[in-house]
């Protein structure tokens, strides 16, 4: 028994727990898998990861379907990038540096439990405020772009920045709601700790802050 | 922290309300019954559309019952079309086998009491019907149901009611209820993923999980890459038609007396690339799972085990890579050039390959086996025969020259209905017959079972082969009334034919249908393991416990299918049966 839960423990550490290979043998512990913190860690990770796999593809049709519908046709008029987009990808950039900060565990002195407590709680609120002053960013690049007539239907390319730029920021506001679950909920009754659910977190956000690079790289780029 | 895990933290117990218990239940299995339920009355309403199509084909003047002012007129034909289409693939062939039985069984077979994530499942189906409800209220909006055809192309689908009275609200309808639909898809296929990667009891490697297992993974990870590709490109129609961009709908468009001017440059190409990225997938996920029970029963009733297991592990694999490089054949007369074309074709026919591996896998399973004909092992059977047949006809639609002239005609028809339609079906009946003393507890009744078998199977061969000639003729898909063209008049006796066959077996449906609601009340009490079958879910009582194996800690020493295993006491082995030789005491030994 105890030489399955270290093996257990081995194959979280080694990467296991991913989509990334099953442990070939099916991973050996007692057979009663799902109630222990454990699997449940390791599925949450599979889900979170798969996740992001549907969100990849649901993403890669889109930038798809821009370069096509770029090729195609004499009406696309690349959009002027609004400034204020420079600003809001730095704070998007900094509040993936906040939920590292909330979410380090070593440190070079050792904290009390209330230390490390309200250390996480200061920097999950800050990238909450930071992504929230994230998506007040996007709105006012839209306003920024209205103002100078330009619309959704106007043209093509306006089209696109629209709807990249509101499902990126629909995305992100998923990622806020659950910063937000991870600091409100009552983990004591959950199948993971709220450690495992901020790691989850986290890597959902720091996707979204990589997907808006390229969304924006893509905007600015490929214009 | 590894040790006193898993004691206190329950995931969920039992819940004793009707709500809880019955509809927004947590449970895998009544979650797998309520999909199955949903296909079922799906699959009564697009049998009801085909009828009706049928039975305007043959006598197009004749009053019809349920059509809004007695004569159909061909809009209404088409909306039928559509209607037929998106209601079977969707709600029947994408539900019953992967979420319904799926559901049901994946986690039973691979030890595990439930899916990874309970509410997430809850949630998916109760999505599931929400796009059902919202597919078919397009019926009942100004301008009825959609005329576009279930792959919708745009521009007609894009730009509102001037394409055609269902082309208004109802096709509305039919976009978001499609993006509904693939939202619940999607959350389906990450709990099935996370279920089988990560839930699988001790001992259950990946080389003894049954072949419906793989088969549903490979499914699930299908739709997982899959539907988010529609669920964008159903955004960008509805923006077209709802926000005025113009994603899909070109400039210049002329409607009867007016030409469109508010779009202009948009590609109708590009829906059909999105569309059909996703659609080649979507025939493989309906068709899967059909192989993978496929495998299992007929393994079952010859008392073999599969023949070459590996390989179609490897052949399940390859089918649903491949699945996702094909999706041009689909579109060999959109003007293609000729080179993608080709690529095309080759990637198209190298399916050919891992199918013909199935096959012949298949038949190495039966030979030489000690076959029973039950229900369930005759649709299996039926199933390789549809498959056989349906693939066929494939090679030919592959090949774009050929294509050009098939791809608007019966010819296609009647592929499509061969190898995803009722080759899927047949799956699912497979499935029926087998599981269903395991999922309700009573015996389904085996004369009635052979009758509904020999009628359907007869009768879908009946409808579905002559078409294959219509097609040759000439004869375009469709069209609501042909019956004024002089070249196809010869073929009416086929049409007539190919109707009656389709009333009959239809009807023969309804013996199904009391069969099935008889032997819910009524049927032979189930035992444990009637089948005399090797995997987990015959280990545990029929129907099983809320928990599935009450609490007992499923250990899995071997392969899915050991039957006849020479010097074993009796002719099968289930997986969770320790060896009593030298490897038993081995295994005390470590315990």
């Amino acid at each position: 028994m105890r030489a399955a839960a270290t093996e257990e423990l081995e194959l979280i550490e080694t990467g296991g727990g991913g989509v990334a290979l099953p442990p070939l043998d099916g991973g050996g512990d007692d057979g009663r898998r799902w109630p222990s913190p454990e699997v449940s860690r390791r599925a949450f990770t599979t889900g979170v990861q798969l996740g992001l796999a549907a969100i990849v593809m649901f993403f890669m049709s889109l930038t798809s379907a821009y370069i096509v519908r770029k090729g195609l046709g004499t009406d696309w008029q690349a959009t002027e990038m609004p400034r204020v987009l420079w600003l809001n990808t730095l704070v998007l950039l900094a509040s993936s540096a906040t939920i590292e900060l909330a979410r380090r565990r070593n440190t070079a002195k050792p904290l009390t439990a209330e230390a490390r407590e309200e250390r996480f709680s200061r920097w999950w609120t800050a990238t909450i405020a930071l992504g929230i002053l994230f998506l007040v960013g996007q709105l006012f690049a839209w306003r920024q772009l209205s103002a100078a007539g330009l619309f959704l239907r106007t043209n093509p390319s306006s089209s696109f920045f629209y709807v990249l730029t509101a499902a990126h920021g629909l995305h992100l506001a998923g990622g806020i709601f659950a910063l937000l679950y991870v600091a409100f909920r009552n983990w004591k009754r959950s199948r993971i700790t709220q450690e495992t659910a901020a790691d989850l977190a986290a890597l959902y956000w720091h996707f979204m802050d990589g997907l808006w690079l390229f969304l924006f790289a893509l905007l600015t780029l490929g214009r | 922290m590894a040790t006193h895990a898993g004691a206190g933290v329950h995931a969920h117990t039992a819940p004793t309300g009707f709500l809880w218990k019955y509809i927004f239940s947590l449970d895998h299995k009544v979650i797998g019954i309520q999909y199955y339920f949903l296909a079922l009355f799906s699959v009564f309403v697009g049998m009801a559309l085909s009828l009706l199509m049928r039975f305007h084909l043959v006598w197009p003047a004749a009053k019809v019952p349920f059509i809004a002012g007695g004569i159909m007129k061909p809009e209404q034909y088409l909306a039928l079309v559509t209607m037929h289409g998106t209601i079977m693939v969707f709600m029947v062939l994408t539900t019953a086998p992967q979420s319904g039985f799926g559901n049901y069984f994946l986690p039973i077979e691979i030890g595990a009491e439930d899916m990874a994530f309970p509410v997430l499942n809850m949630l998916s189906f109760w999505t599931t019907f929400v796009s059902l409800v919202v597919i078919l209220a397009a019926f009942f909006v100004e301008g009825g149901a959609p005329i576009g055809g279930w792959t919708s192309y745009p521009p007609l689908s894009a730009v509102g009611d001037v394409a055609g009275p269902g082309q208004g609200a109802g096709q509305t309808l039919w976009v978001i209820g499609l993006a509904i639909f693939c939202l619940a898809s999607l959350i389906g296929a990450l709990n099935f993923i996370t279920t089988t990667v990560d839930l699988r009891c001790k001992g259950m490697s990946l080389m003894r999980m049954p072949l419906t297992v793989w088969a549903w993974l490979v499914t699930a990870i299908l739709g997982l890459l899959a539907f988010g590709v529609l669920l964008a490109a159903c955004g960008l129609l509805l923006l077209d038609r709802l926000a005025g961009t113009s994603f899909f709908i070109p400039g210049g468009l002329v409607f009867t007396d007016t030409v469109l001017t508010s779009h202009d440059g948009g590609s109708p190409l590009l829906w059909q690339h999105l569309f059909w990225f996703f659609g080649h997938p979507e025939v493989y996920i309906a068709i899967l799972p059909g192989m993978g029970v496929t495998s299992h029963v007929l393994s079952n009733f010859s008392r073999k085990p599969v023949f070459g297991y590996k390989a179609m592990v490897g052949a399940i694999c390859a089918i649903g890579f491949l699945g996702f490089c094909v999706w041009g054949h689909h579109m060999f007369v959109s003007g293609m050039s000729p080179y993608s074309a080709f690529a095309f074709s080759l990637l198209t026919m190298t399916i050919g390959v891992p199918s013909a591996i199935k096959t012949f896998n298949w038949l190495g399973t039966l030979w030489g086996g000690k076959i029973t004909f039950t229900c369930a092992m005759l649709f299996a059977l039926g199933f390789v025969s549809l498959f056989v047949t349906g693939g066929l006809s494939g090679l030919f639609l592959a090949q774009p020259t050929l294509d050009l002239y098939f791809h608007d005609t019966f010819f296609v028809v009647a592929h499509f209905h061969f190898v995803m339609g009722v080759a899927a079906i047949f799956g699912i009946f497979a499935g029926t017959y087998f599981w269903f003393p395991k999922m309700f507890g009573r015996m389904l009744n085996e004369g009635i079972g052979k009758v509904h078998f020999w009628l359907t199977f007869v009768g879908v061969y009946c409808i579905f082969m002559p078409m294959h000639f219509l097609g040759m003729v000439g004869r375009p898909r469709r069209y609501a009334d042909l019956t004024g063209v002089n070249f196809l008049a010869p073929l009416h006796n086929v049409e007539f034919f190919i109707s009656i066959a389709a009333f009959i077996t239809i009807g023969a449906q309804f013996i199904f249908l009391y069969n099935f609601i008889h032997s819910l009340g009524w049927g032979k009490k189930a035992e444990e393991n009637p089948w005399r079958a090797t995997t987990l879910e015959w280990t545990i009582p029929s129907p099983p416990p809320f928990d599935n194996f009450a609490g007992r800690h499923v250990q899995v020493y071997r392969g899915p299918y050991e039957f006849s295993v020479p010097g074993a006491p009796q002719d099968f082995i289930p997986q969770d049966e320790a060896p009593v030789e030298v490897h038993g005491v081995h295994n005390e030994g470590k315990t």
